[in-house]
């Protein structure tokens, strides 16, 4: 089945438990398409961002699942621009220092979830729960 | 319900300033609605608060919630639910809805739920 995630949870178990279902999609056959990160959920995608110790590197674990698997990882650019997260052209447009999205990762606009909603059989939302 | 299940439904359980979640999903519906998938919209919960009249954002130094609402007619958003219970919990059973919503109880919401093709929910 054709897959596709939307997360808006910050780095955290919400997202990790995104992390874990993308991994067992692809694992049992499943295609996944696209992660679109939305609102809070760009964070996942902060390049900057050092783990803790015993901790692992979000960004770099779903860096390479989409290396692996060959999923598109899109942060939307309203959101990630206004949290800091630039990738090259970015940074370049707002004259910030630099880019600042964790490799594997790239800024796109709501259409492309929007289309990964039309083409996909299934889209799943990963929140902050409450 | 007057109107058709819409096959795209989000739904949207934040108040309008603190987060951005709430913005976050009319950013979504307006995106989908550039593409012709214009959606339904479901307040729930605290969600009812968005559609609270005369917002003013100047204090909170974001963008008027309110005036997004108000342009969603003009991008073929007009399928709008809003969560009965909710607004009697707030006590705002009183206040003026967008023209186009529709209040739903707990039956509708399931019936609702149930029927789309696909639900986002913020």
């Amino acid at each position: 089945m054709n897959y596709a995630l939307l997360v808006l949870a910050p780095p955290g178990s919400a997202s990790r438990a995104a992390l874990g279902f993308a991994r067992a999609a692809c694992a049992r056959g499943h295609h996944l398409q696209r992660v679109f990160f939305l609102d809070r959920g760009v964070e996942n995608g902060l390049g900057t961002a050092v783990a803790p110790q015993g901790e692992r590197d979000l960004p770099a674990q779903w860096a390479e699942l989409a290396s692996e698997q060959g999923v598109e990882l899109v942060l939307c650019v309203s959101s990630a621009i206004r949290r800091g997260l630039l990738d090259a052209t970015e940074a370049k447009r707002h004259e910030k220092a630099a880019p600042t999205i964790a490799p594997g990762f790239t800024i796109g606009g709501l259409g492309l979830l929007v289309e990964a909603s039309a083409d996909c059989e299934r889209l799943l939302t990963f929140g902050e729960g409450r | 319900m007057s109107t058709p299940t819409p096959r795209l439904l989000l739904v949207t359980r934040s108040a309008p300033y603190g987060a951005s979640l709430a913005r976050s999903a009319l950013d979504t519906a307006l995106a989908a609605a550039a593409f012709d998938r214009a959606p339904g919209l479901l307040f729930l919960g605290e969600g009812v608060l968005q559609l609270l009249p005369a917002q003013d954002a100047a204090a909170s130094q974001t963008r008027n919630h309110g005036k997004v609402l108000d342009s969603l007619p003009l991008y073929d958003v007009s399928q709008l639910y809003v969560d009965a219970t909710a607004l009697t919990h707030y006590g705002l059973q009183a206040m003026a809805l967008p023209a186009a919503a529709q209040l739903v109880d707990a039956a509708a919401i399931r019936a609702l739920l149930e029927g789309c093709e696909q639900i986002l929910s913020f």
